[in-house]
């Protein structure tokens, strides 16, 4: 017996760890990594009077970064993305909250609700949200019937609306990791506290949400971030009067066509998502958390 | 007695809450239904002109729309394959060997979770287009492979950690090769997360804008073909469509959960 065992540990592990890595190994190569040198170094780069990418070193597109216009368009960009996720806890805790707690038999089907909205194209959602806030569109009508607006009402392309939208495409990923912290919370500690005379409002202070920030945390993470990118929200909602950062590099690489500075740009997004992730894993984050 | 009426209120407050967030979620794919039995036939295809039944039935002769969709299931079909297969051997290898490197697969397996998209569609594009790769079908799916296979790796991952090697060095010990043990001992007990990850794959590929956008060339996919419209106004019949797919995937929803219920296999 004791042969055999020998055996195993005498095989060779080189292949069978060649077959399996490798093909992870080379799509991150190829995908992941050559990708984002190459943005890197296009960030440094010049363009000729066809704006084709010249690889000349200059230091000019990130100058440009610092215009007037574009630090406005940061402003706006970090300010929507705070508000949809404030607003995206406020709504998505409580919310989490029932659903992991309650008793009833359909606890299931209450969080596949949830994720459901979601397998129909996200456009088309957002899309449906445009014909129902714009001027002809049922919000308005319906506003109308009851004396609250006259038929001109205009509730799109305004800041609000890009908000609206963004909450709407992430709350789900807010309540998601919320859902599986709270999930996890163990009823016999909220017992112990109401017990021992703490006040629901105190229980919820210091026992329920320090056991849960973890989620709170990674559902923070996964909205801020991708809500900065989210070029087609604000596109469709804002009509061009909320661009943000994800507008600008869409633009760059769409219509402008200056690669260069869009390829700053993104370096810039970059370089705060690894800002926001370190803050994150300092604050106890878990990495893992933040894929699904 | 006052205990029991605060906890009624209480109880009543949080279903009136649930379902206002319940009505967010789903109000917009009220419109998209309605709009769909929507008679006008002119563009923005905004007000209501009476229901008719016609998108449905017009709906097969768009051409386009419908390349487009074909476009979007084949290369979610394809993508979640190859990201099914890669991500499952990567996560198996990089959770049983030791190698050089390992930290760094693990760390760059993150980018693409947490990078915002739109960075890793214009840094795909920009690599595309600097190698004189063709976009279209080819890139389409090898950028959606390069997004999926972490999210299967995740997943499979997951599975792993609760894995109990010696069931393997049994197989082994009793004559099995590594390979046959492989299929029959590792995969039917990690085929939960693999299914798990295949399922999280296909839905990230269907639904992907941002990265198809930007790598996509001439090749229209069923959300770019969207994106597409909505700047003259969607008609009605790609509103159709998507009324069809909702009601495909609540059905699949419905049948998967009831044999979730009913199966006694993901107890493993």
């Amino acid at each position: 017996m004791s042969g055999k065992t020998s055996k195993h540990e005498f095989r060779s592990n080189t292949l069978p760890a060649l077959v399996t890595v490798g093909p992870v190994a080379l799509l991150l190569l190829f995908l992941v990594v050559a990708p984002l040198i190459l943005v890197a170094v296009m960030s440094f780069c010049k363009t000729d009077e066809y704006y084709n990418v010249v690889y000349e070193f200059t230091a000019a597109n990130y100058t440009k970064l610092l215009s007037v216009e574009y630090v406005k368009i940061y402003a706006r960009s970090l300010l929507i993305s705070f508000v949809t996720t404030f607003i995206c806890v406020l709504i998505g805790y409580p919310f989490a909250y029932i659903i992991a707690r309650t008793k009833s038999k359909k606890k299931k089907l209450l969080y596949m609700l949830v994720i459901i909205p979601f397998w129909t194209n996200s456009l088309i959602r957002i899309y449906g949200w445009r014909s129902f806030l714009g001027n002809n569109g049922w919000l308005v009508k319906l506003l109308t019937l009851m004396h609250l607006a006259d038929g001109s009402a205009e509730l799109l392309y305004k800041t609000g609306t890009t908000i609206l939208g963004m909450v709407y495409c992430f709350v789900p990923f807010m309540v998601l990791p919320l859902y599986t912290a709270i999930e996890k919370l163990d009823g016999s500690l909220l017992e112990a506290s109401s017990d021992l005379g703490a006040r629901p409002l105190r229980t919820l202070i210091e026992v329920i949400l320090p056991l849960t920030s973890g989620g709170i945390f990674s559902g923070c993470i996964m909205v801020f971030i991708p809500c900065l990118g989210y070029f087609f929200v604000s596109n469709i909602l804002g009509g061009g009067n909320t661009d943000m950062i994800g507008n600008l590099i869409e633009r760059q690489f769409k219509s402008a066509n200056n690669w260069p500075l869009g390829a700053a740009l993104s370096i810039i997004l970059i370089l705060l998502t690894i800002l926001l992730v370190k803050i994150y894993q300092k604050l106890g984050g878990d990495m893992d958390s933040l894929g699904v | 007695m006052k205990k029991k009426g605060k906890e009624k209120r209480d109880k009543g407050l949080s279903i009136l809450f649930c379902s206002a967030v319940y009505l967010f979620l789903f109000l917009p794919l009220f419109v998209v239904v309605a709009n769909s039995f929507n008679a006008t036939t002119t563009k923005p295809y905004l007000s209501w002109k009476g229901f008719t039944l016609d998108w449905y039935v017009k709906l097969w002769s768009n051409s386009s729309l419908l390349e487009s969709f074909g476009n979007t299931m084949l290369i979610a079909l394809l993508s979640t394959l190859l990201s099914t297969v890669i991500g499952t051997l990567g996560a198996v290898g990089i959770y049983r060997y030791k190698f050089k490197g390992k930290g760094i697969i693990n760390g760059l397996l993150y980018i693409p979770v947490v990078i915002p998209e739109i960075v890793i569609g214009i840094a795909l594009l920009t690599i595309f287009s600097n190698t004189g790769v063709p976009r279209g079908m080819l890139t389409l799916i090898l950028s959606h492979v390069s997004f999926c296979v972490p999210y299967v790796i995740f997943n499979v991952r997951a599975r792993l950690s609760g894995y109990d090697a010696s069931i393997e060095e049994a197989s082994m010990d009793l004559g099995a090769n590594r390979i046959v043990t492989f299929f029959e001992i590792t995969l039917p007990v990690l085929a939960p997360g693999i299914a798990g990850g295949a399922l999280l794959a296909f839905t990230l590929s269907i639904d992907d804008v941002i990265i198809s956008y930007f790598v996509n060339g001439q090749t229209k996919t069923y959300p770019l073909k969207v994106m597409e419209s909505i700047k003259s106004g969607v008609s009605p019949d790609v509103n159709a469509l998507s009324a069809l797919l909702l009601l495909g995937t609540i059905g699949l929803v419905f049948i998967t959960q009831s044999g979730i219920l009913s199966g006694k296999h993901n107890k493993v």
